[in-house]
C-alpha cells in the first residue's frame, strides 16, 4: 500500500483554471446556440409571415364565395432559406377551401394584421406555422378567412447547428489555449515558492543565516516565520556550544590541579605499586584534558562555521608552524616528522583557527596511534585548484573500520585498544572539510598505517 | 457481362392494369441470374429509355428490370396512394414530382453521384434531375413559306394576327387539362410573362388543335395537318428532325423554358437500394454520357444553360406547388379555357 501523494498546489491551480475555462467554453456554446436559434427563427418567421400575408393579400370577396389566388412568389421565396417542406391550409368560416386538412390550427384566434406564429407537429415533423385571419365581404356579409402556412425547419436547425459548432470549435480552441496558459501560469505563480524551496534545500547543514532574498508579499509571513525559527535554532545551538565550552573549561581546570597533585604524590611516594597507580592517574588526566580540549575545538568549529571570519591564510606556513609545535611531543615517543611543503606560499581564504584545528587533530591522531620509532610524513601539495594536506603514519591503521563511521562524533575504531580518545577528532576534521566545500578521507596505507587526506578548494 | 446476352426482353404491349396502375406500357428486361429486381414507374416512353436500361444491365447483369410507363397524372395518383410496387419514379411533370416529395412520398438518398449534381438539379436530397430539355416551337417550313420565322412570342403573335387564314386550324399545343407536362408549360408561361395570355387569346381565335403528347403533335406536323406546334419537347423534336427537311425547331429568344426530368425513390419502395442504384447510374458521369448518346435526352449541363441566356430552367422550388393547388388549378384552367376555347 502506498501512501497518498501530498496534494499539489500546481495541479490544483491548473485544475481550477481549466474548470473555469471549460465552464466558459460550455457557456459560449450554449449561449451561441440559443442566440443563433432565436435570430434564425426570427428571420425565418419574417419570411414565412411575409409569404402568408402575400396569400392573404390576394383574397377577394366574390359573389359565389371567397376567391383565392396563391401568388407563385409566396411559395417560391420560402425555398430561399433552404430545402424545407411547406404545408398550408386555407379555410373560410371554418370550412376547408384548399390545402392540407389535417394541419393543426393555431392555439388561439390570430388577431390584428400581423401573423401569429406557432410550432406544431405535422406528418411526424416539427413545423413552424404562420396564421393570418382576414375578413372578406361575401354577398355583403363578412366571411372569416384563415390562412395557415407551415414550414419544416431543417434549414434553421442546420444553420443553428453550424453556428453552434463553430462556437464549439472556438470554445475548444479557447479551452486548449487556456490549458496551455494554465500550466504556464501555475508555473509562474509558484516560481517564488519553488525558488525559495530550492534555496533552502541548497543550504549546507550548518548554514543558519536568515533568509534575506526578496519574496512576494504572500510569502512574507512564511519567510518571517522561517527566519524566526532559524534565529531560535541558532540561539539554541550557540547556547549549547557555549555550555560545552564552559563545561570543558570547568573540567580542564580541576584536571590540571588533579594532575599536579598526582605528580607531587608520585615524587613523594617510594612504594612502587602506588607510583604505578599515580602514573596512570597522570596519564588519564592528560587524556581527559585532551578530550575536553577537543570538545572545545568542536564547539569552536561549530560556532565558527556559522560565523565565519575568513582571511587570507598561507597554508604552507601554517602547516610548518603546527608541525613545529608537535615535534617535541613526537620526539618524546621517538617519532620523526618528515615535512614536505613547497617553498612558495599557498594562499587561500579561510578561518586560520579552523585550519589549525584540522591539522592538530590529524597530527595528534597520527602520533597517538603510531608505534615507537616510527616516522610521520606530512605533505602539502597543490593540484587542480585544490590544496591537499596528506598525513601518513605507520601506526595500526584502520582495521577495516569505515571512514564514514570514524568521521562521526564519539565513534571510534575497533582497534583503538588502550589508546585513550574521545572519538571527536576526525568528526571535527570532516566538518571543517564540509564547511569549506572540500573533502576528508582516511585510507589504509600499503605496508601498514593510515593516510589521512584533507583537501579544500583554493 | 454474360447475363446481358441472355437478357430476354419481353414486350407485353398490353394495357392491362397491373396492381391498380392504369399503365400505358409494361416491359420486362429480364436478366439471366435474376437475383435482383427493379421496378420503375416512368412517364418516358420505353423505346427512349431502353438503351439506358441496357447500359445499366451491362454493369449490373443480375438485375431484372420492370419498366412501366404511365401518364404523369397517373404516376402522381399511384404514388400518392402509397403504391409499394415501384422502386423509382421518373416523370417530366416537375410540379407533381415536387408535390409528392414535399408531402413525404420520397426517400432521402445521398451518394457521391447525388452530391456531384448542381444544387438547382436536386431538392432535399430526394428529388433529382437527370435530363434538361428545352420546350420549343416546332414548325413546318413549307407551311411558313414566304413568312418570316418568329424569334420571340411577340413575333409569333404578330405573325398569327397578320396571316390568320394560313394558321387557322393549323396550330397545335398541349391541352393542359389532359396533360401534366402541358399544364406545367402553360402555368410556367403564364408565370413568366403576360405575353402568354395574349398568345393564348390569339391562338384561341385560330381554332387550335389540342394534344396530350409531343409525339402526336409532331406526327400531325409531319403529316401536314399543322403549321406550328407550340411548347413541344425539344429532345423529341430533335430526334425527328433527322431526315425530315420540312421540320424546324425554334428556341424563342424572349425565353425558352427548360424542363427538368426528375426521379426519386418512393418512400414506399420495396427495394429502395435497387432504385437508388439505378438513380445513381442515371446521374453519374457514365450514365449521363450514355443518356446523351443513346436516348437523345440532353444531360444535366450547367455550362450549356449559362451559355444561352434565353434558356430558363424551370426551378425545382416550392413555387411549383402553387399550381398544383386544386383551387389554383381550377382557376387557371378556367381562365385558359376562356382564352383558348372560344367556340
Amino acid at each position: 500500500m502506498t501512501a497518498a501523494a501530498p496534494p499539489s498546489l500546481r495541479r490544483r491551480l491548473i485544475w481550477q483554471f481549466l474548470a473555469v475555462a471549460g465552464l466558459l467554453a460550455g457557456l459560449l456554446y450554449v449561449s451561441t446556440r440559443n442566440v443563433a436559434h432565436d435570430a434564425v427563427e426570427q428571420t425565418q418567421d419574417r419570411i414565412l409571415g411575409a409569404a402568408t400575408l402575400a396569400i392573404a393579400q390576394e383574397l377577394r370577396g366574390g359573389e359565389d364565395g371567397v376567391e383565392i389566388d396563391i401568388p407563385y412568389s409566396a411559395f417560391s421565396i420560402l425555398g430561399a432559406t433552404g430545402n424545407d417542406r411547406i404545408f398550408y391550409r386555407i379555410e373560410v368560416n371554418g370550412t376547408l377551401v384548399t390545402g392540407y386538412e389535417a394541419l393543426p390550427g393555431p392555439p388561439q384566434r390570430p388577431g390584428g394584421l400581423d401573423p401569429l406564429f406557432y410550432s406544431t407537429t405535422y406528418l411526424d415533423e416539427t413545423v413552424r406555422v404562420a396564421a393570418v385571419m382576414r375578413s372578406v365581404l361575401v354577398e355583403a356579409r363578412p366571411a372569416e378567412a384563415l390562412i395557415l402556412l407551415a414550414q419544416t425547419r431543417t434549414a434553421q436547425e442546420s444553420i443553428v447547428a453550424g453556428l453552434a459548432n463553430r462556437a464549439a470549435m472556438f470554445g475548444l480552441g479557447f479551452f486548449l489555449t487556456a490549458s496551455g496558459l494554465a500550466v504556464l501560469l501555475a508555473r509562474l505563480v509558484l516560481r517564488p515558492v519553488n525558488d525559495l524551496a530550492g534555496a533552502m534545500a541548497r543550504r549546507g547543514p550548518q548554514d543558519l543565516r536568515r533568509v534575506a532574498r526578496p519574496v512576494p508579499k504572500e510569502l512574507q509571513p512564511l519567510v518571517s516565520a522561517l527566519n524566526g525559527f532559524i534565529a531560535r535554532l541558532s540561539a539554541a545551538l550557540s547556547r549549547s556550544e557555549t555550555f560545552i565550552a564552559e563545561a570543558a573549561h570547568h573540567i580542564r581546570t580541576p584536571l590540571s590541579a588533579l594532575r599536579a597533585q598526582a605528580e607531587i604524590a608520585l615524587r613523594e611516594t617510594p612504594d612502587a605499586a602506588a607510583r604505578a597507580r599515580l602514573r596512570r592517574i597522570v596519564r588519564l588526566a592528560d587524556d581527559t584534558a585532551r578530550s575536553a580540549g577537543q570538545l572545545l575545538d568542536h564547539a569552536a568549529v561549530m560556532y565558527r562555521s556559522d560565523q565565519r571570519s575568513d582571511e587570507a591564510v598561507d597554508l604552507a606556513r601554517l602547516v610548518q608552524g603546527i608541525c613545529e609545535t608537535f615535534r617535541p611531543a613526537a620526539e618524546l615517543r621517538d617519532l620523526t616528522i618528515a615535512l614536505d611543503v613547497p617553498d612558495r606560499p599557498i594562499v587561500l581564504q579561510a578561518d586560520p583557527l579552523l585550519l589549525e584545528t584540522v591539522l592538530r587533530n590529524v597530527l595528534d591522531n597520527a602520533i597517538k596511534y603510531s608505534g615507537e620509532d616510527g616516522s610521520i610524513e606530512v605533505q602539502l601539495t597543490q593540484a587542480a585548484g585544490q590544496a591537499v594536506i596528506e598525513v601518513r603514519d605507520r601506526g595500526r591503521g584502520l582495521a577495516g573500520a569505515a571512514l564514514s563511521a570514524l568521521g562521526r562524533r564519539f565513534e571510534r575504531g575497533d582497534n583503538v585498544g588502550d589508546v585513550v580518545g574521545s572519538g571527536l577528532g576526525l568528526a571535527i576534521v570532516a566538518e571543517v572539510a564540509q564547511v569549506y566545500g572540500g573533502s576528508f578521507t582516511l585510507s589504509q596505507r600499503e605496508g601498514g598505517g593510515a593516510c589521512a587526506r584533507f583537501s579544500m578548494p583554493l | 457481362m454474360r447475363a446481358i446476352f441472355h437478357a430476354a426482353v419481353i414486350w407485353l404491349a398490353t394495357l392491362l392494369p397491373a396492381a391498380g396502375v392504369e399503365i400505358e406500357e409494361e416491359t420486362w428486361f429480364r436478366a439471366a441470374g435474376a437475383a435482383r429486381e427493379l421496378h420503375i414507374l416512368s412517364t418516358t416512353d420505353t423505346d427512349v429509355f431502353a438503351p439506358l436500361i441496357a447500359a445499366y444491365q451491362q454493369r449490373a447483369p443480375d438485375v431484372t428490370i420492370r419498366y412501366v410507363v404511365a401518364s404523369t397524372q397517373e404516376l402522381f395518383r399511384v404514388l400518392r396512394d402509397g403504391e409499394a410496387g415501384f422502386d423509382l419514379a421518373i416523370s417530366s411533370a416537375m410540379d407533381l414530382q415536387m408535390k409528392l416529395v414535399n408531402d413525404g412520398f420520397a426517400r432521402t438518398h445521398r451518394s457521391g453521384e447525388t452530391a456531384a449534381l448542381p444544387g438547382w438539379a436536386r431538392w432535399r436530397d430526394q428529388l433529382f434531375a437527370f435530363a434538361q430539355e428545352p420546350v420549343v416551337l416546332a414548325l413546318s417550313h413549307r407551311a411558313l413559306e414566304g413568312l418570316p420565322r418568329p424569334a420571340t412570342r411577340g413575333d409569333l403573335i404578330r405573325l398569327l394576327r397578320q396571316y390568320p387564314d394560313r394558321f387557322a386550324g393549323r396550330i397545335g399545343t398541349y391541352d393542359p387539362r389532359a396533360s401534366g407536362a402541358g399544364y406545367l408549360f402553360a402555368t410556367q408561361d403564364a408565370r413568366q410573362s403576360d405575353t402568354y395570355w395574349r398568345l393564348a387569346e390569339v391562338m384561341g381565335g385560330l381554332d387550335p388543335r389540342l394534344y396530350q403528347s409531343t409525339g402526336e403533335m409532331i406526327g400531325d406536323l409531319k403529316a401536314g395537318r399543322l403549321a406550328l406546334a407550340y411548347n413541344v419537347l425539344g429532345s423529341y423534336l430533335s430526334g425527328q428532325l433527322r431526315g425530315w427537311d420540312d421540320g424546324g425547331m425554334v428556341e424563342l429568344r424572349d425565353y425558352t423554358h427548360v424542363l427538368l426530368r426528375t426521379a426519386f425513390v418512393p418512400a414506399a419502395a420495396q427495394r429502395p437500394a435497387e432504385g437508388a442504384a439505378f438513380l445513381d447510374f442515371m446521374i453519374s458521369q457514365a450514365g449521363q454520357q450514355r443518356l446523351a448518346e443513346t436516348t437523345g435526352l440532353p444531360p444535366i449541363d450547367e455550362a450549356a444553360l449559362s451559355a444561352a441566356p434565353h434558356l430558363r430552367p424551370i426551378r425545382l422550388d416550392l413555387g411549383l406547388l402553387v399550381y398544383v393547388d386544386p383551387v389554383k388549378r381550377r382557376n387557371f384552367l378556367s381562365e385558359w379555357a376562356a382564352a383558348v376555347i372560344q367556340r
